[in-house]
């Protein structure tokens, strides 16, 4: 294992533990305010600091991670789970019309940044965490069913896969039984990168409003909050973005990290 | 090529029908009508009936679906419910703002990216390529909503270089371009990471083909074989990911544009949702939309002239 890998790993594994453990004790009650203590620089009894409403960053960024956690894992579980099934058949039934219609639709959403779709289904339905995971789990789908196609084309060609279907074994049985376990590596790989670009979007569209609502604590939203008082107290805008800097930074090292792992032959090129 | 072209042109039409369609169809479901809500609550029922007859509404869907694409193709966005002007004028507006922000945001990601990548390449697995490297890897992770504060802090407020906000108008012209140096600047650092990596990534997969050792063979330098022979061959990953970049780069320009108080079109479509003002939604989604498609059709033509092998192949 190389340096980046476990450094990866320890950053991803501190976020995780922090929303973890967030679901059960936080250093103070990130609903309650407090505002004698408002605005409050980091101290021994608040090592972050306190925010406009006297709460303790600490606890927040803790209980931020949950809500960054669970959307980007959500919307990758979204784009895996249409977007794999939808590659395989691709692949197997590669050329047919089928096959087009699937990669023109993939094109399509393409064409519509999570940003763009998150905007409309808030014009529909209001702003919500829920809405983020729609949209960037719609955007994660055409990822997969790419990743995926373009996996399980080139070991269509290969000899093993020819012997199970003269042995008799249908499409969507070698699909599930020999093509899918050879492209687990390929899809931990992109569900990492899918990962940490899922926090950094949920980051981006509960800034402008378009993602969770208070009371549900947001990175992307206390930074919005700070945005009016950073001359007054710079560390309410650095602690959140230096937690979404790290924890994404993490994923991605972890991601690249696993790739190499996994797959010596890319270690050249990486 | 004409027989690529014409292919390419037909699916681009396709995909902005389909896309049209779509987003029609999803601003359709939306719960209550425009008309009362501009109207209000307490609103006579004749008086909502009488204004959703002047705003079009009243017809049946196909038909307000047909009105609304055959006017934007004529360039006409129909009337905002809010401003009561045409939407064109609304988004051409807007427009001179978050267009050369994110062309300039562009432009700035290119000339960072290319030295950054070239030398990472050249320099591969010794000091340089680690630092280059291990850069990008926070350029990735950095939210250039964030980013934007920083500079804003340190630039706008500390040091007073640049403005920390608004924008003056182009009529100085110089004056327009400082306004939108920092939010350049915050959109473009992220993309450059990103850019980088596979610049270096695709110069390093030619630098190990068979006529790159000719090149070096013949008496060229290693800077040489890199700038005649590799970079253009390495260009067609690159175009790639410039041409989604650009995508990225309006999506983000629309957030950025909430930290620097733009008035861009993320301004823009942000107040048309709170106010309801569902056509100009629309029609700014079907813009943004339409951009990026242009913007791909334009990157596969870039990839046939670049590599005379996808014409044929196409």
């Amino acid at each position: 294992m190389r340096l980046p890998l476990i450094l990866g790993l320890v950053l991803s594994a501190a976020a995780l533990i922090a929303a973890a453990v967030s679901l059960v004790w936080t250093p103070y009650d990130v609903t309650a305010l407090a505002i004698a203590e408002k605005l409050k620089p980091p101290s021994a009894a608040h090592w972050l600091g306190t925010d406009h409403f006297g709460r303790d960053i600490g606890s927040m960024l803790m209980a931020g991670a949950q809500t960054s956690i669970a959307v980007a894992l959500v919307a990758v579980g979204i784009g895996m789970g249409l977007g794999v099934p939808l590659g395989l058949f691709a692949a197997a039934r590669r050329g047919s019309l089928a096959d087009e219609v699937i990669m023109r639709g993939n094109d399509l959403i393409f064409a519509f940044p999570s940003l763009v779709i998150a905007i409309l289904i808030t014009a529909v339905f209001g702003p919500s965490a829920l809405n983020a995971i729609l949209a960037i789990g719609i955007f994660n789908i055409p990822v997969f069913a790419r990743v995926t196609r373009g996996g399980a084309l080139s070991l269509w060609t290969l000899d093993f896969i020819r012997a199970a279907e003269v042995a008799g074994k249908g499409r969507a049985r070698i699909s599930a039984e020999h093509i899918l376990p050879n492209i687990a590596n390929l899809l931990i790989v992109q569900g990492t990168i899918q990962f940490s670009l899922g926090i950094l979007a949920e980051a981006g569209l509960s800034y402008v409003g378009l993602g969770a609502q208070p009371p549900t604590a947001s990175w992307g939203r206390m930074l919005a909050e700070a945005q009016t008082m950073v001359t007054l107290a710079p560390h309410v805008a650095i602690f959140p973005g230096l937690a979404i800097v790290f924890t994404v930074l993490g994923l991605n090292l972890l991601g690249d990290g696993l790739r190499d792992h996994l797959d010596p032959r890319l270690r050249r090129a990486a | 090529m004409q027989r690529y072209l014409l292919r390419r042109l037909i699916s681009l039409a396709l995909s902005l029908l389909v896309a049209s369609l779509v987003i029609f169809a999803v601003i359709e479901i939306v719960p209550g009508d425009p008309a009362s809500y501009m109207l209000g609550l307490n609103a006579a029922p004749d008086t909502v009936a009488a204004l959703k007859a002047e705003l079009g509404l009243d017809a049946p869907a196909p038909l307000r679906y047909l009105t609304w694409v055959t006017g934007m193709v004529q360039g006409d966005f129909g009337l905002s419910y809010t401003y009561k002007v045409p939407v064109s004028q609304l988004v051409g507006q807007r427009m001179v703002v978050s267009l050369p922000l994110a062309l300039y945001a562009l432009a700035l990601a290119v000339l960072i990216a290319f030295p950054a990548g070239l030398l990472a390449a050249a320099r591969r697995g010794r000091v340089a390529d680690a630092a280059v490297m291990g850069a990008t890897q926070v350029g990735i992770a950095l939210p250039n909503f964030w980013f934007a504060m920083l500079l804003v802090l340190a630039f706008a407020l500390h040091w007073q270089i640049f403005p920390a906000g608004g924008f003056p108008g182009w009529s100085d012209p110089w004056a327009g371009l400082r306004a939108l140096t920092l939010p350049a600047i915050a959109l473009a650092l992220p993309q450059a990471a990103i850019l980088a990596r596979v610049l270096r990534s695709a110069l390093i997969d030619t630098l190990d083909q068979d006529y790159i050792r000719t090149a070096r063979a013949k008496g060229l330098t290693r800077g040489q074989t890199i700038l005649r022979h590799a970079l253009r061959n390495a260009m067609i990953p690159v175009l790639t990911i410039l041409g989604m970049q650009f995508s990225f780069l309006l999506a983000g320009a629309i957030i950025i544009e909430n930290v620097f108080y733009l008035p861009g079109l993320g301004r823009l479509i942000f107040q048309a949702i709170t106010q309801r003002d569902l056509i100009v939604v629309e029609s700014v989604v079907m813009l943004l939309v339409f951009a990026v498609i242009l913007v791909t059709f334009l990157t596969d033509l870039a990839y046939a002239a670049i590599d005379p092998r996808l014409r044929r192949r196409a």
